[in-house]
């Protein structure tokens, strides 16, 4: 399975999704520089984290219309899975492929740590080796990842079971403590109504080796490879 | 010809910083603050072109790219 790895101009993980893919699950891996147009035949997408353009603005809002974001649109409305990391999610929320936005954490602060999600569904291609309920370790890194959408848009992904991930406590409740960022309804994580374009702000690229005793992001790349029938390493 | 254009966040979201400059002007002795909130101010100098077609264009760049208008409402004058 081919992976296409964009990078933007401020992309800092995008060598560690590469890695990832390309060392750990021996799959193919190519970088997408933002001012191509050809996608070159890849089977997913990945928009990996960093601080496109500088941030400037708001984040994601000058990325999405690079111009490999009209190749995206278009593998991702062809059912094509796209991951968006913390970044790419935002670049996914401007670009207007998910719906709502993100606000500044209501703490000000740029956080980072390790944090619980819990797998509100196993319905996408990137979860759909993980059991619905499961609670994830996974590491987040942002300073604007208070997710924010109308309470229409919010009844809709609700209704749709569009909502993928919500922070939690290490044994799976939702609660105000557990919402590192103030995100509407604990969202840490959404997908379209088609279900192939997901968008995390936790980074699941940061823990799939196991070096600092955690390989629960190793989970998002095995589910789109076992859902193309590939066994991964 | 010279666009000002005004990015305020909608009434009812949450504006953080705004609340934190809140705290910073009451600390500083102007309890009377009620509610401080944060937008952007963007100068876009323009070459010379009807009123019209520029106030049309700079509400199209507005909804295209300067607001994002889940979030943000935009007012702007032409001069």
């Amino acid at each position: 399975m081919r992976f296409g790895i964009l990078v933007f101009p401020g992309s800092n993980c995008d060598h560690d999704c590469y890695h990832v893919i390309k060392h750990l699950l021996g799959q193919p891996a190519d970088f997408i520089w933002h001012k191509e147009t050809d996608l070159r035949g890849v089977d997913a997408v990945i928009i990996p984290g960093g601080f496109s353009y500088g941030d400037y603005l708001r984040t994601g809002a000058i990325a999405q219309y690079s111009p490999v974001m009209k190749s995206v649109r278009d593998f991702a409305r062809a059912g094509g899975p796209v991951l968006g990391i913390c970044n790419g999610f935002q670049i996914l929320l401007e670009a207007g492929l998910l719906p709502g936005a993100m606000l500044r954490n209501r703490s000000l602060k740029f956080i980072c740590k390790d944090v619980f999600v819990r797998v509100e569904t196993a319905e996408t291609p990137f979860t759909a080796a993980i059991a619905s309920g499961r609670v994830l370790k996974l590491p987040i890194a942002h300073a604007e990842g208070n997710y924010y959408a109308d309470p229409e848009t919010l009844r809709e992904l609700q209704e749709n079971r569009q909502v993928v991930f919500r922070y939690c406590t290490k044994e799976g409740r939702i609660s105000d403590e557990a919402n590192p960022n103030g995100s509407l309804d604990s969202i840490a994580g959404i997908c379209n109504r088609s279900r192939n374009v997901l968008g995390v702000m936790p980074h699941p690229e940061r823990c799939t080796e196991g070096l600092d005793g955690n390989t629960d992001g190793r989970l998002f790349f095995q589910s789109v490879l076992e859902q193309s029938g590939i066994q991964s390493r | 010809m010279k666009a000002k254009v005004y990015v305020t966040l909608k009434d009812g979201i949450l504006d953080p910083q705004g609340k934190a400059v809140q705290q910073s002007l009451h600390h500083l002795g102007y309890p009377a603050i009620k509610e401080v909130r944060l937008g952007k101010y963007i100068e876009i100098e323009l070459s010379p072109m009807p009123l019209e077609e520029a106030k049309r264009a700079v509400a199209e760049m507005c909804r295209k790219l300067l607001a994002n208008t889940v979030i943000e409402n935009f007012r702007f004058e032409v001069e």
